[in-house]
């Protein structure tokens, strides 16, 4: 990966596909309940036009088994977790359904999965999700965020799964919240996800997807800025193997003034034919004076006929900002780097890994979970091994 | 006792316009405890030898041989070069995203001696080397070279030098971009490193300031991608006095 700015920006570091996209603004894109008000899944859809179609039919027309997902809680501290109708008032309150997955799995789930952090002490909430089977799954998770709580929350998702999924983040004034997804399914493992996080005054919210295994995970998050002073880290890691399609669409909504927010997505292409897609997007709105935003994503190729796309997108709608900034690279292993290693030393396999997992340290280091951090450190260790040369 | 010994090497890159032959038949020979000072105007190819000797991919050997008491240094990859103990400080040292110096260190002398340090020394070891070039232990949890200063990194080298112990060392424009407190600590950084291990010293450098700190045995005049004038210590000092003017008229005639 080149380390200088300059390279992130010549013309041969980027796979941005098809830069003669019609563009449609973020603001404009429709959001509803109902199936009909949506574009239909086609690949020439905004929404659609970078994911495998045929590989998620099956959450995309039909139905779907609506029961509650099975889960082992670990809870600790002031946390607790019920299931209630999807008809509940805590149900629907951070976003709406932008495309017909995320549509079908709200109207196929029956109870919401709600997890409630109270401000009394501080939290923390492992979802281990290891036994959903191979068969259509929808569900809908709402985790609630009291004022001034402090949170952690952890799905930690392994096996099979053909799951389509919305989360809702409602986190409330001055609290603290760490989400994390953890994917480390199999390959053949299906799971489309979108995350709607609504952030209040003064209070900050960490996302971050870590996809480490399946075979089509797309989990778009939406950070809606809501409230003065709100802020979003959204970070993203990820490696991706022969035949697996890892996408993200990320999307900050900065709605009030003196929002903040960070996103960092990076990821290794570590398998022939190995496919991510990252599309961020960023809107500051008009009342949203003072916000200060950078967003980046990079990707480092390592094998024959993987492919990036890396799509930033910027919209600003006041001239009063304090920043605004993206960085979109994509590039195979800098050769200066490991002739560097390799002069003290260090073989070329191990200079190899070693480059890789520099390269995504950076984002895991941002994720203030040591269980996390521990766990991806160890698996990274034995997914680098085939790092190919 | 460690021998270098380079024989009528040219050396080719690749360009736009095809190849291009930089160095034109170099001869060298370096022992172990010698200092020697290569000396030579912008583009007369110093800074190839330098990366040559290391094997960097993008030098081309089309002629010559370089031997390392007798192996073929040529028929060796970069790693087993610097394994058989050949070391290159680089003028411009690599930064590495996310692998802390520490990590870096240890990864290479577990190379290097094909087996980890003992704990408890190696820390010790490391602490010691980044007192004496005068960086602060924080530099371990840093990346490597990553947000350095010119100087931080060249001090980074000698601590490396320091502690791969390496039986040869090309030292590629060290001197470049130091102050003068700077070059002071790196150079008496190399001569303590030369004193405990006997080191051999391929020094190679535009100016004559960093000899006035690191003494060299021998003096090699690098014109035109080959040795121009050889002699002693004297001659670096004529050269301080002259400049290179001489050798480029001579070569351009």
């Amino acid at each position: 990966m080149a380390p200088s700015t300059s390279a992130e920006h010549s013309p041969a570091a980027f796979y941005n596909a098809d830069a003669l996209a019609p563009i449609q603004t973020r603001r404009e894109r429709l959001s509803s309940f109902s199936i009909d008000d949506l574009n239909p899944v086609s690949p020439r859809s905004a929404e659609w036009r970078y994911t495998p179609l045929d590989r998620i039919e099956q959450l995309t027309a039909g139905t779907r088994d609506g029961s509650d997902i099975p889960a082992v809680y670990d809870i600790t501290g002031a946390a607790s977790v019920s299931h209630m109708p999807m008809t509940d008032a805590l149900v629907g309150r951070c976003g709406r359904p932008e495309e017909v997955a995320s549509a079908r799995a709200w109207q196929d789930t029956h109870n919401a999965l709600v997890i409630t952090a109270s401000a009394q002490d501080t939290s923390e909430v492992w979802v281990l999700r290891d036994s959903l089977g191979a068969s259509a799954r929808a569900g809908h998770t709402v985790i609630d965020v009291a004022p001034f709580a402090k949170t952690t929350i952890v799905f930690d998702n392994r096996g099979s799964a053909m799951l389509s999924e919305n989360v809702e983040i409602h986190v409330g004034e001055s609290a603290t919240v760490v989400v994390v997804s953890l994917q480390q399914w199999n390959d053949t493992a299906v799971q489309l996800a979108s995350h709607f996080a609504r952030v209040g005054a003064n209070a900050s919210l960490t996302h971050a997807v870590v996809t480490l295994g399946g075979g089509v995970v797309r989990i778009n998050p939406t950070a809606h800025l809501a409230e003065t002073a709100a802020s979003a880290t959204l970070l993203g890691l990820y490696t991706a193997d022969s035949g697996s399609h890892i996408e993200s669409q990320v999307y900050v909504n900065h709605d009030a003034p003196n929002t903040v927010s960070r996103v960092n997505y990076k990821g290794a292409l570590r398998g022939a034919g190995a496919r991510t897609v990252w599309i961020g997007d960023v809107l500051i709105g008009s009342d949203a004076t003072g916000t200060d935003s950078y967003e980046q994503n990079r990707n480092l190729i390592l094998a024959e006929g993987a492919r990036a796309d890396s799509i930033p997108n910027l919209e600003i709608e006041t001239g009063d900002i304090a920043g605004a900034g993206h960085a979109s690279a994509t590039g195979r292993f800098d050769d200066e780097q490991l002739f560097y290693l390799r002069s003290r030393g260090i073989s070329e396999e191990e200079a190899r890994r070693l480059v890789v997992r520099g390269f995504l340290n950076e984002v895991l280091a941002m994720i203030p979970v040591p269980r996390i951090q521990a766990l991806v450190h160890d698996e990274l260790d034995l997914a680098l091994e085939e790092v190919p040369v | 006792m460690s021998t270098l010994t380079i024989s009528d090497l040219h050396v080719s890159v690749e360009t736009d316009q095809g190849p291009r032959e930089i160095l034109r038949g170099v001869d060298l020979v370096i022992n172990s405890g010698e200092t020697h000072a290569v000396m030579g105007p912008n583009g007369s190819g110093k800074s190839t030898l330098a990366y040559t000797i290391a094997g960097h991919p993008k030098y081309t050997v089309t002629q010559g041989s370089i031997d390392f008491d007798g192996q073929n240094v040529l028929e060796m990859s970069v790693d087993e070069r610097a394994r058989a103990g050949i070391f290159l400080a680089m003028q411009y040292p690599v930064e590495i995203p996310g692998v802390a110096v520490s990590n870096f260190l240890r990864t290479a002398k577990t190379a290097i001696d094909g087996e980890a340090p003992p704990i408890r020394t190696w820390v010790k070891d490391v602490k010691q080397s980044m007192s004496d070039m005068r960086m602060d232990p924080s530099f371990g949890e840093r990346n490597v070279n990553e947000g350095f200063s010119g100087g931080e990194k060249k001090r980074h080298e000698i601590v490396q030098l320091d502690l791969l112990k390496p039986k040869m060392a090309v030292l590629d424009e060290t001197d470049s971009g130091l102050d003068v407190d700077a070059l002071r600590i790196v150079s008496e950084g190399v001569n303590r490193v030369k004193e405990e291990t006997g080191l051999g010293v391929l020094l190679i450098t535009h100016y004559t300031r960093i000899l006035r700190y690191i003494k060299p045995d021998f003096v090699h005049v690098f014109v035109n991608g080959r040795i121009a004038e050889e002699g002693g210590p004297a001659l670096a000092d004529r050269l301080e006095a002259e400049g290179y003017d001489r050798f480029t008229e001579t070569t351009d005639a």
